[in-house]
């Protein structure tokens, strides 16, 4: 009775009644189509609608998946971030036996001309005996042994060794030393006592002139 | 839930039988969005839009949280931080746009379903309490709009904040104190900043919680339907799931086109060029304007321009300042009223002829006409129509409404549900 | 109760609307409002299209590099882009040598502090760094500029209504105030005597109150030379920096693009699956 009604005043103001005459109208296709469904093939008719259904819900679980990526990816550094993963520095000034810190990645970074007699001094060590076996050839640049360039990050749980600025303690074995733990370092870097497991890390650096060299 | 024919939480296998006995968590989310929650069969497509709006919130606060790990709230760096956040950060683009799309689209949503309530009387008896939480929602979320649109410090969000909190000092006495203690100084600055940034983090959860009830208070009486005949029986009731949760995954599918559509290629169409100025207090920009979900509270309270007094003594008792902010926040909150301003027992405005002429051919244009002018300059034409319109709007609830519950004549009302679906009558036995 | 109370307040707010209306009506009768210079003389954008319009349109690679140059050698002088990069160049299609070389010949260098003593220096800028502004500071670029702000040009096609085209209109809109006549055929000097450009201004139809301080920054062909050998029009280095500068303003325009229409076309198919599950699901049931 009451759908009567409604069709007919749908017919004078469409714009009032639009909204809820919209299901109303659909409903006899849509009971039609419901019942040659239900009435026809039972059983492959379920499995189609399970096939859609399964589609869907799969699709929105993909969207989802998608969206969240940007969502995690947006922590990663930023372009700015990046941009100053390579310096470039000027080593002209540091005379032999001295090191300067500067910072690259927000991370110190030493770097060392070494005196010819720190430089025999690392030559001498048997490399077999270390706990991180490396020379000092490895860790520098052909015909540049005396520029050692290392992180100022100790291995063992990130402090700042001491040994870089003058007046330092440079550690037992005249490199440097982690205060937090005990940590010291040879004159080429190298750990030789303490809990740090690996030498202090050699960055990626070359010289792009004879004075400049660039790190990252 | 109320029906006893809903249908039961049966945990399948040892676990879930296992947390259902200790934490009837699963045993709640069936019940609530569920198999479990019957709903009447034929709701139409204005009943996407609650769900649509718990998505909304949903996506301002997962792209809040990823902004607050880049953004600065300082007077100097909150600018640049925004922009930081659209140039360098992965993805932050992205981000940014979805969350200054995503309030305006919040807001586009949660108007339909405030509009579908205020049609279908979905206010009424006994759904107040769902009405006056809803309302409440809706304080909150402009409250945290606001907010929000002062973080990024351009120029429409310093003199946003200078106006609006200026609001307050039209209050006699209080007023200008009061306004120092919202801004922590004289004029909005570093202090006002890190406070609105603190708060608008907080105020989404307090809305999220809010909803909680809103919905709780929901699965009492059960949802209403476009007839506002109560369910008398199961035939009346479809489970929630699957029938509506896959209506409102199509529902979804339609907000998410058209929030992409805005978001990837007019990102800036619902924004204010002035915002992309950094805020400058020495400066104010030709045309300030709120943003658009706030432009008819705007034009109500430009609308206020006569002081009110003893004529021809000019004895002021309420300055047109204070009235114009006293109507705008009384324009919202006569919301909490309306379930006892609106007196007709019947529900829907389907089978409420006049209610139905009065809800569109005055209170909808009169508020589609506050929104447009809102946003003009305060020229003659724009301040004479939004008077009027202003005038209908308060006219409406608070006088028209009444008296139309009393005076109309309702249509007779199908017996059920499933009368007006099937157009048969019930079978005796149901 | 409650009905009473509301009924007062209603008649109180509608009615003192309905005052306000009749006096907004009986002023508006009394003192006319006086039509304003700006009214009637703004000019609404020349039109101009670009390549990077529309939901498909991309940059134009060759335009951005052209824009540029004219930025560099023309708006750099006055107007700071605070918010572009150096870096940032590699998407006009430069490789790591050019934008190190575009950075170590830019004319202003970096401020800086001389690393022996402190004192304030400068230096070459590098690929990281941002465009350096051409004055240290707002009182510095106040100084030089007859007391006004040149505004950084980082954001100004979505600061501005119109976008480029705005930008565009801006540089190319220069005209003799002397005789300057409107659409409607009125002339500006008739109409408002007073409305005369002040000296140290320049009239510009298409500025917001129709005098500028800037001068006209493009001021004949072939200002700038094209590496491209594009012929360095007016118009063609107006299109061409307007189009840069929206570059500027929205670097990440084409990924925006790209991935709104792989979300749409996505969402159009989940679209389509979820009225299929929901048609399915109440295939049975009339409602």
């Amino acid at each position: 009775m009451s759908t009567v009604k409604k069709t007919k005043s749908t017919a004078k103001k469409p714009a009032v009644k639009k909204p809820a005459a919209a299901p109303a109208a659909s409903v006899a296709t849509k009971a039609a189509a419901g019942a040659q469904n239900h009435d026809g093939a039972e059983g492959s008719g379920v499995r189609r609608r399970d096939f859609i259904h399964v589609a869907a819900v799969s699709f929105a679980g993909v969207g989802a998946a998608a969206v969240a990526m940007p969502l995690v990816s947006q922590m990663s550094a930023s372009a700015d971030v990046l941009a100053l993963a390579s310096i470039e520095v000027d080593v002209a000034a540091i005379q032999p036996g001295q090191s300067i810190k500067t910072s690259w990645r927000k991370q110190p970074v030493f770097i060392r001309n070494l005196t010819p007699a720190e430089v025999e001094e690392a030559n001498k060590v048997d490399v077999g005996s270390l706990r991180d076996p490396q020379t000092l050839a490895e860790r520098t640049k052909p015909g540049k042994e005396n520029w050692l360039i290392t992180l100022g990050v100790c291995t063992h749980l990130g402090c700042v060794p001491l040994g870089a600025a003058s007046g330092e303690v440079k550690g037992e074995y005249g490199g440097y030393f982690c205060p937090c733990h005990g940590s010291h370092y040879d004159t080429a870097a190298r750990i030789r006592k303490g809990p740090a497991p690996l030498n202090l890390a050699v960055p990626e650096f070359a010289f792009i002139s004879d004075t400049v060299v660039k790190i990252g | 839930m109320s029906f006893p024919w809903a249908q039961e939480y049966k945990p399948q296998g040892a676990v879930s039988k296992w947390v259902d006995e200790r934490l009837p968590l699963p045993r709640l989310v069936y019940n609530a969005v569920g198999a479990g929650y019957p709903v009447p069969r034929n709701l139409n497509y204005f009943w996407n839009f609650g769900v649509l709006a718990g998505v909304a919130l949903v996506i301002q606060i997962v792209t809040g949280i990823v902004l607050a790990m880049h953004y600065y709230a300082s007077v100097d760096g909150a600018f640049n931080s925004v922009e930081h956040i659209m140039r360098d950060v992965n993805s932050g683009w992205f981000v940014r746009y979805a969350h200054m799309n995503g309030a305006s689209f919040f807001f586009i949503v949660v108007y339909i379903h405030i509009f579908r309530g205020l049609f279908y009387g979905s206010y009424k008896a006994p759904r107040e309490m769902i009405w006056l939480l809803g309302v409440t929602i809706f304080l909150l979320m402009m409250a945290t709009a606001f907010m929000g649109y002062v973080l990024p410090w351009g120029q429409m969000s310093f003199w946003g904040a200078q106006v609006i909190t200026g609001f307050f000092s039209a209050i006699p006495l209080v007023g200008e104190p009061l306004r120092q203690l919202l801004l922590g100084g004289f004029a909005p600055d570093q202090a006002a900043l890190n406070r609105f940034f603190s708060l608008h983090y907080l105020l989404p959860f307090v809305i999220a919680g809010v909803i909680i009830l809103h919905i709780w208070a929901l699965h009492i009486p059960g949802s209403s339907n476009p007839t506002g005949v109560s369910v008398k029986g199961e035939q009346d009731t479809v489970p929630f799931h699957p029938y509506y949760t896959a209506k409102d995954g199509f529902g979804l599918g339609v907000f998410l086109i058209l929030f992409v559509a805005v978001t990837f290629f007019a990102p800036n169409m619902l924004g204010h060029p002035d915002n992309y100025i950094p805020a400058n207090p020495l400066s104010t920009p030709a045309h300030i304007v709120p943003e658009w979900y706030f432009l008819p509270f705007y034009a109500i309270l430009k609308a206020f321009t006569v002081d009110f007094g003893i004529p021809f003594t000019g004895i002021i008792i309420i300055p047109a300042k204070l009235m114009g902010v006293l109507a705008m926040f009384g324009s919202i909150l006569l919301l909490f009223f309306l379930p006892w301003l609106d007196t007709s027992p019947v529900r829907s405005g389907h089978y409420r002829p006049l209610f139905r002429k009065f809800f569109w051919y005055g209170l909808i244009p009169s508020l589609a006409i506050l929104t447009y002018c809102g946003g003009k300059p305060p020229y003659t034409q724009w301040v004479v129509l939004s008077q009027l319109a202003a005038a209908y709007y308060f006219a409406h609830f608070l006088i028209i409404l009444p008296i139309v519950s009393r005076i109309e004549r309702p249509l007779p009302l199908p017996n059920s549900i499933t009368e007006a679906v099937t157009g048969k009558p019930l079978p005796a036995a149901a | 109760m409650v009905r009473l109370i509301a009924f007062l307040v209603g008649l109180f707010f509608s009615g003192m609307l309905l005052l306000g209306l009749g006096d907004t009506v009986i002023t508006a009768i009394k003192e006319p409002a006086v039509p304003s210079v700006e009214a009637e003389f703004h000019e609404e954008t020349l039109p101009v299209s670009f390549a990077h319009d529309g939901p498909l349109g991309k940059y134009d690679r060759g335009q951005l590099q052209r824009g540029l140059k004219v930025y560099s050698e023309v708006c750099a002088a006055c107007h700071s882009l605070k918010l572009v990069s150096f870096r940032d160049f590699a998407a006009l299609g430069y490789s790591e040598e050019q934008v190190k070389a575009l950075a170590k010949a830019w004319k202003t260098e970096v401020p800086s502090i001389n690393p022996e003593t402190g004192e304030p220096a400068t230096r070459p800028a590098i690929p990281a760094d941002k465009i350096p502004s051409p004055f240290a500071n707002e009182v510095a670029a106040r100084a030089a500029n007859n007391n006004a702000l040149p505004p950084d040009l980082s954001l100004i096609t979505k600061a501005r209504e119109g976008g480029p085209a705005y930008v565009y209109s801006l540089l190319l809109g220069y005209r003799d105030q002397a005789g300057y006549k409107n659409e409607e055929g009125k002339e500006l000097l008739k109409e408002f005597p007073e409305a005369a450009t002040p000296a140290g201004l320049h009239f510009n139809p298409w500025f917001a109150n129709l005098n500028i301080a800037m001068a006209a920054p493009i001021a004949a062909d072939d200002q700038v030379t094209y590496d491209d050998g594009t012929k360095a029009t007016k118009a063609q280095m107006a299109e061409d920096v307007s189009a840069f500068l929206t570059w500027a303003a929205e670097p990440k325009m084409e990924n925006r693009k790209s991935a709104g229409w792989a979300a749409l076309g996505f969402l159009l198919v989940f679209t389509v699956l979820a009225w299929m599950s929901y048609k399915t699901i109440w295939a049975d049931k009339k409602h």
